[in-house]
């Protein structure tokens, strides 16, 4: 039971990493069902961010919860104004073209930041500090989880709640909805289209960005590359979930969580992605639009 | 937009590109000893630069809004001559650019200054051309996005490298296997997915591409694993004696041979029954399926024939290379192939080939730039994409009038 | 007309492209991987061989020529190494350092062994590189995979005592070859390991396989494979407070592991080439590489080093550049270099270089045996 417990809550790790950077995946592809293969290295380029800025703050002799503040700003601020400039310049353009172009030039940006980072920073991967707080009443009251688990999990919790608010109630959210739901019509009704796509790119990659600074605290280490791998998990997650439902992409990216966690535990780690996929197929055999995909409404 | 208010615009977008690069630009911090490089230049550099290829974008960017690409008034005049449906106009014309460009391929590999390396890479592109023929079958036609076209390319890579290890078959009995086992898991695959659409089918090959080659790593028993399969015989020539030079030129005239093959047969496929109802799906399935065209069975034959190709190409790669590993099967290769096939124009037979010359070659001769190449591939990808959406040469719909005399008339 | 004009254009580049060289330098063609994934283990080898030749360029060359590097870019994928080794051939390189993964370095092998060029790999551990005796042109400053498994498998069964071990390798060429060399020499010996894993390099969380493990009850774990992944796994089993031994390979045996893994990296084994950090050649090395750059050298620079400096010396030594005379010249002299003197014997494995156990203490690493 204890086995089983650990590897649940490995898994739920797991899976709330993938379901922050899911999110953006999903958000995007709603709104305008283009896959953003660069949302993974929005999110490595926040993690870069925070690693240059926690040890500037680390320099300046600052410690304590300040730093991961602080940081966690700087590489949302950071990240949502990169998502903001590639949407600009990679997609903005491309609005009217046939639709895999879009897909194309995400492809092409993706090499080009993966890159630009190489070439600026380092290839070699570089020690993370663990920002995140070491909360003593963790190992007292839950022994299978650690402290950066658990703070992993609750922030990612909170961040969902908000984000669900956020669409839900604000006139932004609503903006985005409407336009997800039909962009001409939006427009008719005077939503600015391109103010909300602007805004779903930032709190896309803003959610990335958090994403970024848990999942390298909870490693410790980061390079140039791993936007990539991250990426593919989070758009699997996504896809999983019904691409472009928000329930869908957290539910999606647990249960891609879960199955590798188990999967690792009870089977061989040798084929943990092998089941991931496969489960990924099986499920959408039975649920062609995924978990919570509102099937595809065929108009004729 | 006024000259004064143009520049303002390019301040502003250059002073925003200073803050988004700061943090990685300018500081480096060594974490292990704790010092800090501060590379105030770059910030100088990233200022300057920003700046005056702002410029240059807006005004590339006005120009190809007002150019003659524009979608609003391509609709209202379609016959908007392009250099491509002048050549397909003119049949004499044609004829002698075809006559130019096979002179051009024969005489390439003995001209004196082209080296091994040269017909080398040369040999790739074409091989890329097939791959992008094979993988425009089921994307530009068929219209199903595929992101795992490189598990085929592996299944075909493969067959050869491990029949000839377990029982020394040749090249040549190998190319027809390893497409017929490629068109096999294309039919697998397809079955699978035939109820699915867009983006869940992508998601779903992808996978499938990803299984393939993590099969591949971790079988080792059946694949050897990630160490691979070395000493994969070049395909000889009635046991002729050749040189690495010799093999080369005989391996680009095979390849140049297998691809002119694959035109014929995509060309050939178009035109059919089979090739009308992909375009029919691609355009709508729905009304496709009212017209009576069995959509499971168009997808079906596009998947497997778009997979006999991969599978051809992988027997080839497996001879040129002498080696196979997992890691030349990457998800990276997927997105090339389609990159290609978007890039060069889609349901184009000379837009894909064009496309695998560019994206294949342009790697390579950007080796001058050393670790800036693979930088400058990807801000290509992206400025051919936003300046030609529609890709390099687009595809001609065939247009099909009906006369009264109850004959199909063709027109083009 | 664009498109004729830009048609025209890629014709005349794949028909003109193509740099003539001038015969007057000797060209040291260096490939690797400088750009993806694998670019950590690449680029530092570029830089050694930058500053070796700069040495060599500074007291006058080689054989009384300026050396040229020609920087290659493999990716660490096989069919673009083939078609590098051909570039490195038509421009017609005398020796090459490189390549740096065993399977990219197999595909090139292929193509410098028709056209007679020497290489001497850094990096490429692979035991058939060399056992085979396929490529006589082949040549590595780097012990093969078996050597090190058999010294880890004698470590830890004679001195830590060791009854139950896990293996578990990152499925790369290099680290699951050592992983199954390991192995077998456990099993030789009676000891049948209690887990045999592959992980996924890169993943997000180790958690899964740190639990498998300590739940299989065993007494050591044998990793196979590269630093990142074992600073995690290393990390994530003190975190559970596991006393299991960890004890890895020339792949952990670097700062970066420790300063990754901080204080988690603690008690660690790692084999790694004989202590090479009391050699003065060594200290420079790695000093040249801090002014130089600014950081500290990454994986495999050292074995670079000695590779580039073997390269240019045996050309020196055999008064030429031809293929024989400075096989032979390799294979029958010794070379000072930073990782002590070393030579090549018949297969073109190096002499001289042997692995030592290592244990973190005090945050360095420590010999503990050999």
């Amino acid at each position: 039971m204890e086995y089983f417990l650990e590897l649940f809550f490995g898994g739920l790790t797991r899976g709330s990493i993938y379901a922050l950077i899911a999110l953006g995946y999903t958000m995007v592809y709603g709104i305008i069902e283009l896959i953003n293969f660069a949302h993974g290295e929005i999110y490595m380029i926040a993690s870069f961010t925070a690693l240059i800025v926690s040890s500037l703050l680390a320099l300046q002799g600052m410690t304590g919860p300040a730093v991961l503040l602080l940081t966690a700003a700087a590489a949302i601020i950071f990240a949502a104004a990169h998502g903001f400039t590639v949407e600009k310049v990679a997609y903005k353009p491309l609005r009217q073209a046939p639709r895999l172009s879009p897909l194309i030039s995400a492809i092409g940006m993706s090499i080009f930041l993966q890159n630009y980072v190489m070439l600026a920073q380092t290839s070699d991967f570089l020690p993370f500090p663990n920002l995140l707080p070491d909360l003593p009443f963790v190992a007292e009251y839950l022994p299978f989880l650690g402290a950066t688990e658990f703070f992993i999990i609750v922030t990612t919790a909170l961040v969902m709640v908000g984000l669900t608010l956020l669409i839900k109630f604000t006139r932004m959210g609503k903006a985005m909805r409407a336009t997800a739901q039909d962009r001409n019509m939006a427009m008719l009704v005077g939503v600015d289209i391109n103010r909300t796509i602007s805004n779903t790119f930032i709190i896309g990659s803003a959610l990335a960005a958090v994403g970024g600074v848990l999942i390298a605290s909870h490693i410790g280490r980061i390079n140039f590359y791993i936007g990539f791998i991250a990426g593919i998990k989070a758009f699997t997650a996504a896809v999983l979930g019904g691409i472009g439902s928000i329930p869908g992409a957290v539910l999606g990216a647990l249960v891609l969580g879960w199955t590798e966690s188990f999967a690792t535990g009870y089977v061989s780690s040798d084929y943990e992605d092998v089941f991931a996929f496969v489960l990924l197929v099986l499920i959408l055999i039975v649920r062609p639009s995924g978990l919570l995909g509102r099937p595809a409404v065929q108009k004729v | 937009m006024g000259p004064i208010r143009r520049l303002g615009h390019s301040l502003v977008i250059s002073l925003w590109f200073m803050f988004l690069t700061f943090p990685i630009m300018v500081p480096k911090v060594d974490t292990i000893e704790k010092t800090v490089q501060w590379r105030w230049d770059n910030l100088l550099y990233v200022g300057a630069g920003s700046f005056f290829l702002s410029l240059l974008w807006r005004f590339l960017l006005e120009r190809k809004e007002r150019g003659p690409f524009r979608a609003a008034e391509r609709e209202q005049k379609p016959d908007a001559p392009t250099w491509a449906d002048r050549l397909r106009g003119n049949p004499r014309a044609l004829r002698s650019v075809v006559v130019i460009l096979a002179l051009a391929v024969c005489i390439f590999p003995f001209l004196p200054f082209v080296t091994t390396y040269q017909v080398n890479i040369l040999t790739n592109a074409i091989l890329y051309i097939m791959l992008g023929l094979g993988l425009n079958i089921v994307v530009g036609l068929a219209g199903l996005l595929h992101l795992g076209y490189v598990a085929f390319y592996a299944v075909g890579a493969y067959t050869y490298a491990l029949l000839y290890y377990h029982f020394g078959v040749g090249f040549w009995t190998a190319l027809p296997l390893g497409a017929l086992l490629a068109t096999l898991f294309g039919v697998l695959l397809g079955f699978p997915i035939l109820r699915l659409r867009g983006d869940y089918l992508a998601i779903v090959t992808l996978g499938f591409g990803e299984i393939t080659r993590l099969v591949l790593e971790n079988w080792g028993e059946f694949t050897f694993g990630p160490s691979g399969i070395a000493g994969i015989p070049r395909p000889g020539l009635f046991g002729m004696e050749m040189n690495l030079h010799e093999v080369t030129i005989y391996i680009y005239f095979l390849m140049v041979g297998l691809c002119l093959a694959t035109i014929f047969v995509v060309r050939r496929l178009q035109d059919s029954r089979i090739g009308r109802a992909w375009v029919a799906l691609r355009e709508d399935e729905i009304a496709c399926e009212a017209m009576g065209v069995d959509t499971r069975m168009a997808k079906l034959t596009a998947f497997a024939l778009g997979s006999t190709w991969a599978g051809l190409a992988g027997v080839v790669f497996a001879a040129k290379t002498t080696f196979v590993n997992p890691a030349s099967f990457t998800f990276l290769e997927s997105a090339m192939i389609l990159s290609i096939v978007v890039l060069g124009g889609m349901g184009s037979i000379a837009g894909v080939a064009l496309g695998a010359l560019i994206l294949i070659l342009t790697p390579e001769y950007l080796r001058a730039f050393s670790e800036y190449r693979m930088l400058a591939f990807g801000v290509i990808m992206v400025l051919m994409m936003v300046f030609r959406p529609q890709g390099i040469v687009t595809g001609v719909r065939r247009v099909y009038t009906y006369t009264r005399k109850g004959q199909d008339g063709k027109e083009t | 007309m664009k498109r004729l004009q830009m048609f025209a254009v890629i014709c005349a580049c794949v028909f003109l492209a193509g740099p003539v060289f001038a015969a007057d330098t000797i060209k040291l063609g260096v490939a690797g991987a400088h750009s993806g994934d694998l670019a950590s283990y690449g680029l530092p080898t570029l830089n050694a061989a930058k500053l070796v030749v700069n040495d060599y360029n500074a007291k006058g060359g080689v054989l009384g020529k300026k050396v040229e590097i020609l920087a290659e870019d493999d990716v660490c994928k096989p069919e673009v190494a083939a078609n590098v080794a051909s570039k490195l051939v038509s421009e017609k390189a005398n020796v090459v350092l490189g390549h740096i993964c065993s399977g990219a370095t197999k595909a090139a092998l292929n193509v410098y062994k028709d056209a007679k060029v020497l290489t001497i790999s850094p990096s490429a551990t692979n035991v058939d590189l060399t056992k085979s005796g396929d490529y006589p042109n082949f040549f590595r400053t780097i012990s093969p995979d078996d050597a090190q498994a058999r010294l880890q498998v004698d470590f830890a069964i004679n001195k830590l005592r060791v009854k139950r071990v896990a293996i578990i390798h990152d499925k790369g060429d290099y680290g699951k070859g050592l992983a199954e060399f390991a192995k077998g020499f456990f099993e030789q010996k009676g000891f049948v390991p209690v887990l045999f894993e592959g992980i996924t390099p890169g993943a997000v969380d180790y958690t899964a396989i740190v639990q498998k493990v300590k739940f299989s009850g065993a007494d050591a774990v044998l990793y196979g494979g590269y630093h990142p992944e074992a600073a995690k796994i290393v990390s994530g089993m003190k975190k559970k407070k596991m006393k299991t031994f960890f004890i890895s390979d020339d792949g952990v045996r670097d700062d970066t592991f420790i300063k990754v893994a901080g204080k988690y990296a603690e008690g660690v084994y790692a084999t790694g080439p004989i202590d090479t950090t009391k050699f003065p050649m060594a200290i420079a090395a790695i000093e040249q590489h801090k002014k130089a750059y600014g950081s500290e050298p990454g994986a495999f620079y050292l074995n670079a080093y000695a590779a580039t400096i073997c390269l240019l010396e045996a050309m020196n030594k055999a008064g030429s550049t031809d293929f024989a005379a400075v096989s032979k010249a390799l294979r029958t002299n010794w070379f000072e270099t930073p990782l002590g003197k070393i030579s090549f014997d018949e297969r073109g494995d190096a002499k001289g270089i042997g692995f030592a156990m290592y244990q973190v203490k005090n945050g360095k690493y420590v010999e503990v045996g050999k």
